[in-house]
């Protein structure tokens, strides 16, 4: 019966026409202290933020910082948003834009298992190899590859694996970085 | 003052040494240690509240009237999921709070122990920010950094979870010099050359306005007289949000009224038709906009806000400037004397002219009448009779909150306590006990709705206890009015659960509870009664009652621009020549 309501009856304006959505990598220096990850996760849940790819770890160990490598997507003025609210949050000490600084390098370790026997196995070798992943892991039937590199990298090597015998894959996410001597 | 000390000492002692002089609480198994040394002094009085919801409130009323930090206690568990609402309504209208709640001892967090509840997994999406102390050697740092950030910047509630063992627990205690999260520097001064920008375009605009907010009010008193000068030195009309009423006086020839969906002709067709704006403080927020693409299209819009995250959030402005109000209104003040060329004078006149004819259409007006009070009409007529007093005033949430807002003017900043952001019915009640608390000699009244008055009504005991003369002026239309009418204009007139049966007997009610009531029902009883119930040097339930049928006018409808607006049907500034579709868009 609701679909013979109008929607001008909502209390709400009408949701504003969609703009272009654009992907954007945040690097987010935070305090390591207890809930600083809820925090920023559940602002990105609470205001219907896309989170595609989430890196956290301590990184100055003396002054308990860690840096959180965000991979989000939205419109310009929702990435803005995004910025703005992740910096309103108190143990935040730092957002910065790699993706607007276009100068940043991002990389993302991956480790494939795949399983085969006979040509299977010799190409996926191969294809490793192209690819300057590592074997970390083997057996008679299964080898376990360790590639780094580019998001993109990683989706083609995958892709490649999964005729030749694709068990899973376990990916860290994003981690970025600015060239040249200056820090963030 | 450095000395050993519990936990549950630490949190009295630091509200004594922040010159706390009220604590909103009710306790339970989970704070008694802080019980006990409430117990042991007297700097700061606890007062007792009948729900957390209402203690919360209380201190929000008691933060909104004075400026300073409003206090909260309570327990653990339920203590805590009762505070909730008031906390998302401090964070909503950016009320300065610091909450504490008790925890269960930290070897049973986890552990699904009684009264145990993730206190600080529910508050921190209501929160500025929020703590579990699990250190005693912490907790006096936290208790003081809380109190600085939930009045720093842009203010809110903070939570410290505070759990027993830690109170129990023996630390140092030392009011500490300064807080170690780096992250967290709010920026008080603008950036200059944007300020410079802004006073260029304001000195070139044709039809400028101000639209100010509750930043106003919360940057200070002096923002509130800053904002006097430049508005009377440009000469551009001023409207206000609903929040930032007060912090312009409205007996000023300049000031439009509030804006907004229930706001003023003026206002908004000023808003709408305006090409320069100067936002203070406000947030564009969507009882405000309307209809999002038709929002001011033809203006440049200047957004003074001390959180960077409320410019470009709904509205794209041309020159944004991050900064306390105060702060830039003194910059933008100096740049402003200092300009050699200000507005042209025969645009500026034309501009006035143009809101002297929105003005002249009466938008607020409405259809009196002898035999039924009008609601329109008793907020009136409690103006006038308190407008040369003390007078704070407080409400509840719907039509009766938007009927104060039009109908009640306020000269002062501080003197008007609403619920804007969240909306929540019941807060006027226990807001004005906190109110009272903090200007013990005043007039405190709120005017409130009998739906909203029974989510909150068992304070009023509260208010009784501590014998705080506060005054709830019940606009009893027997009906969830703003639900009413939304059902009426936009819901084929399905009152689909809008109507109170058995609604109590609230004369009775007060005095059951010991307090007085009052009952008014024909207009020309209104005036005694009134002067009847500010006479009374005791707690008064005023059950006013009005025309049930009455709606809230102007109305800017859901998904509608400010042109948009329906106005009442008030026989006094529609003329009969105009059709009904004239009458309903104009």
């Amino acid at each position: 019966m609701n679909a013979n309501v109008p929607s001008s009856t909502s209390h709400y304006p009408t949701a504003p026409k969609a703009q272009t959505d654009v992907t954007h990598t945040l690097s987010v220096l935070v305090d390591n202290e207890p809930g600083v990850l809820a925090r920023v996760i559940g602002l990105f849940s609470g205001r219907g933020y896309n989170i595609e790819s989430l890196t956290v770890s301590e990184t100055e160990h003396a002054k308990h910082l860690s840096l959180i490598t965000v991979v989000t997507t939205g419109t310009p003025m929702v990435i803005e948003q995004i910025k703005n609210q992740l910096d309103r949050l108190v143990p935040v000490h730092r957002v910065v834009d790699m993706t607007l600084s276009g100068r940043s390098i991002e990389r993302e370790l991956a480790m494939v298992k795949v399983r085969g026997k006979g040509d299977n196995r010799v190409e996926a070798l191969r294809l490793a190899d192209a690819f300057r992943a590592r074997v970390i892991d083997a057996t008679t039937e299964s080898f376990v590859f360790e590639i780094t590199g580019k998001s993109d990298k990683i989706e083609q090597f995958v892709a490649l694996m999964l005729p030749l015998g694709l068990v899973e894959v376990s990916r860290t996410g994003i981690a970025a970085i600015a060239r040249g001597p200056d820090g963030m | 003052m450095t000395r050993e000390m519990t936990g549950a000492e630490m949190v009295i002692q630091a509200m004594a040494d922040q010159g706390v002089k009220h604590l909103f609480g009710y306790p339970g198994g989970a704070v008694l240690p802080i019980y006990d040394a409430i117990f042991a002094q007297t700097e700061v009085k606890h007062i007792l509240v009948r729900h957390e919801q209402g203690a919360v409130h209380a201190a929000e009323g008691y933060a909104r009237s004075t400026g300073k930090v409003g206090c909260v206690l309570v327990t653990s568990g339920p203590g805590a999921t009762n505070a909730v609402t008031g906390l998302t309504d401090a964070l909503c209208d950016s009320i300065p709070l610091v909450c504490i709640t008790g925890q269960v001892p930290t070897h049973l967090i986890g552990n699904d122990a009684f009264q145990e509840c993730d206190t600080v997994g529910i508050t921190r999406p209501c929160t500025k920010h929020n703590y579990l102390v699990k250190r005693i050697e912490d907790l006096p740092r936290i208790l003081h950094e809380a109190f600085h950030i939930a009045s720093s910047g842009r203010p809110g509630p903070v939570v410290i979870d505070i759990p027993k063992d830690i109170q129990f627990a023996k630390g140092i205690y030392s009011k500490p010099k300064e807080f170690p999260h780096t992250g967290y520097k709010p920026k008080l001064k603008g950036d200059i050359e944007a300020i410079k920008a802004a006073v260029e375009l304001m000195a070139n605009a044709k039809r400028p306005l101000f639209y100010t907010g509750g930043g106003v009010i919360n940057s200070g008193k002096h923002a509130s007289e800053l904002l006097k000068e430049l508005v009377r030195l440009t000469g551009f009309p001023i409207t206000s949000t609903l929040m930032g009423l007060g912090a312009y006086p409205a007996a000023d020839p300049q000031w439009m009224g509030m804006l907004g969906m229930h706001g003023t002709m003026e206002a908004n067709m000023a808003m709408h038709d305006c090409d320069v704006m100067v936002c203070v403080g406000a947030r564009f927020d969507d009882r405000i906009t309307g209809r999002i693409d038709a929002f001011s299209p033809g203006s440049k819009k200047i957004h003074i806000d001390i959180d960077a995250s409320s410019i470009n959030k709904n509205v794209k402005v041309d020159i944004p400037i991050v900064g306390d109000c105060a702060h830039v209104l003194e910059d933008m003040l100096r740049l402003w004397k200092a300009h050699a060329k200000h507005n042209d004078k025969k645009a500026m006149g034309d501009w006035w002219k143009q809101i002297g004819k929105w003005r002249d259409r009466k938008s607020l007006a409405y259809r009196g009448s002898n035999e039924v009070i009008k609601p329109q009409y008793a907020i009136q007529r409690l103006y006038e009779a308190t407008k040369d007093k003390d007078v704070y005033i407080t409400t509840e949430v719907g039509q009766h909150q938007m009927w104060a807002a039009q109908f009640f003017h306020f000269q002062e900043p501080n003197r008007w306590m609403t619920s804007g952001g969240l909306g929540t019915m019941g807060y006027g009640l226990p807001a004005s006990v906190g109110v009272q608390l903090a200007h013990p000699k005043s007039l405190v009244i709120d005017i409130a709705g009998e739906a909203s008055v029974q989510m909150t009504m068992q304070e009023l005991s509260t208010a009784v206890q501590y014998r705080l003369p506060i005054k709830i002026f019940i606009l009893n239309n027997g009906y969830m009015g703003m639900v009413r009418q939304w059902q009426e204009l936009l819901h084929g007139n399905r009152y689909s659960e809008s109507y109170s049966e058995a609604l109590p007997d609230f004369v009775k009610l007060a005095e059951a509870m010991h307090a007085v009531g009052i009952r008014c029902e024909k207009p020309g009883d209104l005036d005694h009664a009134i002067k009847e119930m500010i006479d009374i040097d005791r707690p008064v339930l005023f059950d006013c009652v009005v025309d049930q049928k009455e709606n809230c006018f102007p109305m800017i409808p859901s998904g509608k621009a400010h042109n948009e607006m329906i106005l009442g049907d008030s026989g006094v500034s529609l003329d009969d020549a105009i059709t009904e579709e004239g009458k309903m868009l104009v």
